[in-house]
């Protein structure tokens, strides 16, 4: 099994390596980059806990296989926090208590994130259904909803 | 768990793929979205030694109108289902049950032909083919076939689809104006494998039903189109009527038990889904309500 060339974007870097075809995406991101932040928890597709974005989407990354992602750009949690986008919702998931172990919370804001996104004002049904598919075993899920309901209410008074 | 080592080929056409398919055969499995593929490897349900990857192939993307027939090339993804302008007005029963396919993250990578490729008999998309009739575009070494929908499903996992195939496409037929569609499923968590689920597609004149197609599934190895149906076409449905179609159903349904639901709660549940459905289709409250069987 020889190794395949790939090159593709992380975080806005440019990464040219080779990886083994069986490598999935999250353990490339975590072994060979170090980006630490992306979670693996079930390893199929279950827990939510290895989300990233690839190409802007949200995508699980432990169901990807990391010459998938050749010539895509693949954004993690270190790069959402450092870019500062995601600021106010990790600040409403400090305030509200909406983590306790943390192990879930990278993924939970990368779905967050997403869902604002594409709908700056859920109701909180709505939001329960874009997080359904992320596990957390700490919270009960409701702080973060309020935290998520929160942030999208101060987002709708702060746009112009 | 990881996936066990395997080699890997990236196909540049569909002619391309199925010259890989035809050199390793049993031994290859074909990767589009792998949203179902990759869980099964990583569990080591299955160690393909080589993987033929058809994600990149633009040829194999798109959602077509012509005449009467809708025609969804195997890589649309169910993201791109559901944002379609031509499955919500041609196919609304494929939307709705689409909405219940897994999770956001999944449904931007998953796709109809490789979730039909897999023949899970607890997904939603296959039973969604067998109700409105579809028909399965195939290409081999041979050419092209078409297989109809009830033909090519075969068993758990098991399609009509041969190792040296590629699904390419599906054809749909146009939801007719006098048409109307019913989806629901049961499952412990929204986006979770369905315990049971229905996909129907019906044709009603004047308060009754001309044609009814009940696609249920996780109730057996494979799609259902329930006979039970026929007991409700061109007769006034009453309670009596109703009754007696639930109990046909409870008798052709093969459940299976597993973690989640005894073969009688999944018969059960069938059966109140077919009041429901009924019920709902018909714009009928008095239906509701009854005991299922």
């Amino acid at each position: 099994m020889t190794p395949v060339p790939i090159f593709l974007e992380v975080n806005g870097e440019r990464i040219d390596t080779h990886v083994l075809p069986r490598l999935n995406l999250a353990d490339f991101l975590r072994e060979h980059l170090k980006l630490t932040g992306t979670h693996v928890g079930c390893e199929h597709g279950v827990c939510g806990a290895c989300t990233v974005r690839l190409n802007g989407e949200i995508v699980r990354s432990c169901l990807i296989l990391a010459v998938q992602a050749h010539e895509g750009s693949v954004e993690t949690i270190e790069g959402l926090s450092d870019s500062g986008e995601i600021a106010d919702l990790q600040a409403a998931f400090r305030d509200r208590n909406a983590l306790q172990c943390g192990f879930c919370t990278p993924a939970m804001l990368m779905a967050a994130q997403d869902l604002l996104k594409q709908n700056p004002e859920p109701d909180r049904e709505e939001i329960r259904e874009h997080l359904s598919g992320n596990y957390c075993r700490c919270t009960g899920y409701q702080a973060i909803i309020d935290a998520i309901e929160t942030t999208a209410r101060l987002r709708a008074e702060r746009a112009p | 768990m990881k996936a066990s080592a395997f080699a890997y080929a990236r196909a540049t056409s569909v002619v391309n793929a199925l010259e890989l398919l035809a050199v390793y055969g049993d031994k290859a499995k074909v990767l589009s979205g792998g949203q179902s593929l990759m869980p099964a490897m990583n569990l080591r349900l299955i160690s393909p030694e080589f993987i033929v990857d058809i994600g990149e192939l633009a040829e194999l993307r798109g959602i077509f109108v012509k005449g009467d027939v809708i025609t969804v090339r195997a890589l649309t993804r169910h993201v791109d289902v559901l944002r379609s302008p031509e499955i919500a007005t041609h196919a609304p029963l494929l939307r709705d049950a689409t909405s219940h396919v897994a999770h956001p993250a999944i449904r931007n990578r998953g796709t109809l032909g490789g979730s039909l490729a897999h023949a899970d008999p607890a997904s939603e998309l296959p039973a969604c083919m067998v109700a409105l009739g579809a028909t399965v575009i195939v290409c081999g070494p041979q050419g092209e076939r078409r297989v109809p929908a009830q033909e090519f499903f075969t068993g758990i996992y098991e399609t009509a689809l041969s190792p040296q195939e590629l699904l390419v496409a599906v054809e749909l037929p146009v939801a007719r104006k006098d048409s109307a569609h019913f989806f629901h499923e049961f499952a412990r968590r929204h986006g979770d494998y369905a315990m049971v689920g229905l996909a129907a597609q019906s044709t009603i004149v004047g308060g009754q039903f001309t044609d009814l197609r009940l696609g249920f599934f996780a109730v057996g190895d494979r799609p259902l189109l329930a006979g039970a149906a026929g007991k409700l076409v061109n007769v006034a449905v009453t309670p009596e009527v109703l009754a007696k179609a639930s109990v046909i159903l409870g008798e052709e349904l093969d459940p299976q038990e597993d973690q989640q639901a005894t073969p009688a709660m999944r018969r059960h549940l069938a059966q109140v889904l077919l009041q429901r459905c009924v019920s709902t289709l018909l714009s009928r409250p008095d239906l509701q309500g009854l005991p299922a069987r």
